[in-house]
This record gives structure tokens, sequence and C-alpha cells, in this order.
């Protein structure tokens, strides 16, 4: 029987690792995805004597080729971590670095039904970074910035291509940077909670990935649901725990 | 394919270079997706033998045909009667393309809104490298989607032959008059192409060939049912594909022969998956040759599809026409009588189709089904909603595709094919 289980999350921007030992997660750590994502998830291993691997994300498949890894969807993986740390979660929204996932859970947890967004990266982590970087604004700044705003500009495109032209337009013009920083957060929380109205949402919503570090999106959330939005104390590694337990729960 | 073909391509106008490269990529993603697979029925070795020769000894038999006075009748769409061309003694064909070729061609003609398979006809016309098209004394279209209909007013300035048959939108009583209508003013077309009067005794002939033909793909249908399924989702789409262009009597001959191998496989309780596979039926938009890509993922993914509620595979084949005519009259009322069931969504309303991909879960015993849709294909991807939510009512998983020909979206599918998977075992 397994003893020490790592969960990978091999993401478009990071690579997310949990450890397991006798079902209780005792290690995690965050690494960037950068140009070669299994050296990473090596060192990311390196010296943990791990005797089994479950990977998820869009790497997982690249982790099977070269750890032996096993694998499983990031939808799945995120769901389990979302029910161990909320057991009566129903409803998730994850917004990760290149894509946004609502996920609809049965009361015993099983996925009943999920929403992706299509190819394109519009309103996930990787959209944000690219509009911080064009306002000049670092992360910690950009989020500041937003929740300093009285009110957002309205931002009428998500592509990450138009939205830089038209918020650096907008920023020419003289509206104030923050207005156009709460503008393009209200911009993302529409397109995701567009998504959550096609799957039943219940109860609370627990959100997670990279992009529920930012405080300012879950209050937006909040406010957009009426509903609770449940943050994780590390929503990053939500889908990594997942992807542990999951291995945990099957012994090999 | 081997060199002897050339002269023959040359004498149809394909410009040789690039169909040398189209032939190219369709050998390695048949080498790559078909050959592949694992505990295939030996009776495949046919559709492996007409993919491997579907440019070379098809058009060669085509041609053969031509130089006896036959004609060869292309056309888009399963609403163009194959039963009327036999009628006429023409050969009928799909020119269907599900290949992303000649886009960048297609749309200088054409918005880049346009959906994949009107862009590949285009392409595949506009870049010569269609032997079926080339071999075509007459290119039927349909007015069947806007897409179509606007997009066949531009292919005519670039194909000459292509006669238009136009189509109706609901299924009223003026709606089936005009399908009739238009059934009958395709026997004139026929007629003065072919220079052969069609009769009452012809056209039976045409129909009792093709119902022969439509009554193999039911047995074949009929054995995906099976746990384990007998035959994989991708042999059983190709064969759906080839049922377009290959020679009538010797496809039915072949399918025939497959089933009779599969009803051994069923007997014995043999498959190409284990029992307990997750099981998926797909609906939507047609998959016309090569477009395997979505097959290939969910059967890559630990999945198989057991049906397909499409153009090419359930829509095409259900139903036979009556045989019991008298005169042209009574037998192209017939005609009409079977077309006119057919569940596209052009229609308004449409709501047999939930009812017949409810239905076909059912049979095929499904765990789920995905609709698949082309990107800019109004009529499926709007109806795709209210599909999903009625089979989603019925208990039965839905998982929405679009994508289009291109492969950058592969993992993506993929991820989400899994999750669908994963959310099936429970």
């Amino acid at each position: 029987m397994s003893k020490r289980i790592a969960g990978l999350d091999i993401g478009s921007r990071a690579v997310k690792l949990v450890l397991v030992e006798r079902g209780e997660p005792v290690r995690q750590a965050i690494r960037d995805t950068s140009h070669d994502p299994i050296a990473v998830c090596r060192d990311l291993l390196d010296g943990l004597g791990v005797d089994r691997i479950m990977a998820t994300g869009y790497g997982r498949n690249l982790a099977k080729q070269y750890l032996d890894a096993e694998t499983m969807t990031e939808i799945r993986a995120v769901s389990l971590g979302a029910r161990r740390l909320f057991p009566a979660c129903r409803t998730l929204l994850d917004i990760g670095g290149q894509d946004t996932k609502a996920v609809a859970l049965d009361p015993s947890g099983a996925v009943r039904k999920f929403e992706m967004n299509d190819r394109c990266a519009a309103g996930t982590g990787r959209f944000i970074e690219v509009m911080a970087a064009a306002l000049g604004l670092s992360m910690p700044d950009f989020v500041s910035a937003g929740q300093g705003a009285r009110k957002g500009a309205r931002l009428s495109s998500l592509c990450a291509v138009f939205a830089e032209t038209e918020t650096v337009s907008m920023v020419a013009r003289g509206v104030p940077r923050e207005e156009v920083v709460l503008g393009i957060h209200e911009a993302i929380a529409r397109r995701s909670l567009s998504l959550l109205q096609r799957i039943p949402v219940e109860d609370d919503v627990v959100f997670t990935g990279g992009v529920a570090e930012n405080p300012l999106m879950a209050r937006l959330f909040q406010k957009g649901l009426g509903r609770r939005v449940l943050l994780p104390e590390h929503p990053q590694i939500v889908a990594a725990l997942g992807a542990a337990l999951e291995a945990a729960a099957h012994p090999d | 394919m081997t060199e002897n073909y050339r002269d023959m391509w040359t004498s149809l106008g394909l410009d040789l270079a690039a169909h040398d490269q189209l032939l190219a990529v369709l050998g390695e993603l048949y080498q790559q997706i078909y050959l592949g697979q694992k505990n295939r029925p030996k009776g495949m070795a046919y559709f492996d033998f007409v993919i491997s020769e579907v440019h070379g000894l098809r058009i060669k038999e085509l041609l053969d045909a031509k130089a006896k006075g036959r004609k060869v009748i292309g056309s888009f769409c399963l609403y163009v009667p194959e039963e009327i061309i036999l009628a006429a003694d023409g050969v009928s064909v799909g020119l269907c393309a599900g290949a992303a070729f000649g886009v960048e061609e297609a749309e200088k003609h054409l918005p880049r809104t346009t959906c994949s398979l009107i862009k590949s006809f285009f392409g595949f016309a506009l870049t010569r490298v269609c032997p079926y098209m080339a071999a075509s004394d007459l290119i039927v279209g349909e007015n069947t989607c806007d897409g179509k209909k606007k997009s066949y007013e531009i292919f005519k300035g670039i194909v000459d032959r292509l006669y238009v048959m136009d189509m109706p939108q609901m299924k009223s009583e003026s709606g089936r008059a005009l399908l009739r209508g238009e059934y009958g003013r395709f026997v004139e077309k026929l007629e003065s192409v072919t220079g052969r009067r069609i009769t009452a005794e012809s056209l039976k002939k045409g129909i009792r060939t093709v119902n022969a033909k439509r009554r193999a793909m039911h047995r074949l249908a009929k054995l995906r049912a099976a746990d384990p399924a007998p035959i994989s989702g991708l042999d059983a789409l190709l064969a759906n594909q080839v049922f377009f262009y290959d020679d009538p009597e010797r496809f039915t001959g072949s399918v025939n022969q497959i089933c009779d191998e599969l009803e051994e496989r069923v007997k014995r309780g043999q498959g190409v998956f284990p029992k307990k596979t997750a099981r998926l039926l797909v609906s939507g938009c047609p998959m016309a040759i090569p477009n395997w890509k979505l097959h290939h993922i969910v059967e890559a993914s630990g999945a198989v599809i057991v049906g397909e509620e499409s153009c090419v595979g359930e829509r095409g084949m259900q139903n036979l026409v009556d045989e019991r005519g008298e005169n042209m009259d009574s037998l192209l009322d017939r005609i009409t009588d079977r077309y006119f069931r057919i569940d596209c969504a052009i229609f308004t309303p449409n709501p047999s189709r939930a009812e017949h991909a409810a239905a076909m879960a059912r049979e095929l015993k499904a765990d789920g089904v995905i609709h698949y849709a082309l990107p800019f294909c109004a009529p499926y991807q709007i109806e795709a909603s209210p599909l999903e939510q009625s089979l989603e009512k019925q208990g039965i998983p839905v998982l929405r595709i679009d994508t289009d020909y291109s492969p950058e979206d592969t993992e993506q599918i993929r991820t989400r094919v899994e999750a669908f998977i994963e959310r099936i075992r429970g």
C-alpha cells in the first residue's frame, strides 16, 4: 500500500504539488510552469521519496509519459479537493491560468455537470496578468487599485488583444486607472457568472484556482451571485490536493 | 496510392502538387488513427482498401462508368435521394469535405465565420484536389442552412454544372409539397443530364438498391448495442462515411459481411474494448471524411462511441422507402415520405430530434451523449441547448463540444471528454 502520494497539478502557469501521507496533506509547493514542466515536477518531487503520483491539469499526460504518473482531469481533482476542504460543497468555480470551470456536484460529491470556457483564455488568470502589465502594475498593486475604485469603467471585450488596446486608450482618454482596473475585474466576474448560470447552482460557491487569490474577484462574485463565496486558505493547490486524495482513496 | 493514377488525376484537372499534399496528410492521419486500433473486425480490411484507393481505384471506376455513358452526380447532403440518381443510371457520390484544406483560398470568397464544412468544399474546389468533384457531371446543392444556400450563390461562379434543390423549413403540408415538388424537378433535371428516362421500374430498382444498403447499415447500428461493443465508433463511422462514396451493391455486401462477423463476436461476448467501457452516443453535425477528430479523442480517452445521431450516421440511414408504389407519382410520394421524416436541425420546430436522440441512447445503452457542432453552424449550435436540457431531464448526461476541423483544441476537448467519462462513471 502506498504511503507517500504526490498530487501534481500541472497547469499552464504554475505546477502545484501536494504530498499526502495516511490520507492527510503534509506538504505543498508551487512553482512557475516554465518551458519545461517536467523538470519543474522533478525538482518539486526531489527528495520526497514519493511512492505514487497522481497528475492532473494540462500537463498530466506528460507526467504519465515521463514520471509514470496516473492521471485524472482537473475537473474531478478540483471537486475532490474542494469537498475535502468544504465537505458540503455543491458548486465550484475554478479560474486558473488559461481556463475557467464551473462544476455542479451532487450531494455525494460526484460531478453532476460542468462547463468550461472555450479555447481562448478570455477572463482567466493569464488575461489578468496581461491587463496588469498593460497598465504598468504589479499584481498586488493591480488588485489594490481595483479595490480603491468607486466605480468600474465598462470594458466591451474580454479578448486579451482587444482589451489591452481598449484599456490603454481609456487611460489615454483620462479614465482613472483604478476605474479601468475595477472594470476589468467586473468584466471577468460577468463572464464567469454566465458560465455558472449554465450549471445548476446550489448553496454556497467554493472559489478555487490561482485567480481566487485575488480578494477583489471573490468580493465581486459574492455580490453578483447573491450567495456566499467560500475561499480555501490556499486556493491554488486544491486540484493537486484532490489528485493526491483520489490516489490515497484507491490503493493500487 | 500508386503512380499509375497520375495521368488520370491530370486528366481531371487536379493540381498534382496540392493533391499529393492532401493524400500524404490523409494517409498519415489514417495510419495514425485507424491502423493503430486494436481488435478490429477482419471485415474492416475492405474499408482500409477503400480508403487506400479513395482517390485511385474508385475514381477509375467512376471514369469507366462515364466512358460507358453513365453520369456521375455529386451532392453534399442526405436530402438528395440516391434512389432517383440510380434510377437515371447515374452514380451518386458525396462531395462533403471533412478536412481543413484550402481554407485560405475559401476565405477569399467566404467570411471567416463560415462553418468548416462549407469552407472545406470551397477549399477542395478552389485548390483542385477533389477528383469526385472533378468527375461529377452534375453537382447538386440544396437550400438547407443559410450558410449553404448563400454560399452556393458564390459556388456557382466557381464550378459550372451546379444545380440547387430547394428545401422546406417546416414539417407542414406545404413543406412536404415543396419537397415532393423538388424531387419531381430533380427527376426532370437528371433525365436531361443523363439523357435517360426514369421509369417506375427503374425507380423501384433504385429504391430496392438503396433500401438494401440502409438495411445493412441498420444491422450494423443494432449490433453496436452489444456490450462489449463489437466494433469501434471510429470503424463504424468510417462505414457511415464510405456509404456516400462507394458502389452501393458492393458496399451493402461488405457491410453485411462485417455484420456476420460482428454477430459471431457478440455471441462469443467479444468486443473491441472491455465490457463496461463507458458508452457514448454522438449527436449533431455531420462528420464528413476524413473528420475523425472527435471519435478519435473519445476512444483514445477510454470510452466507445456506439452511435451517431448525425447526417453521417442515423439521419442518413433511418427508415426505408416503401417499395410498394405502382407509378412514378406514387413512388416519388414514398421517397418523399422517407426523406421528410428526417429530423434535421434546419427544420423549425424540430422536437422529434431530441426524442430520437433519447430513444437511440436507450436502445444503444449509451451512458451519455456528446452533442457535436461545428462553430458557425447555427441550426445545430442553437438546437444544442434545448436538446441538452431535454436529455439531462431524462437522466441522460450530455456534454456539448463545438469544434471545427483544426487540431489546435484537441487537448481542451480531451480534458472535457475525460471529465465527462469521469462524471458518467461516478
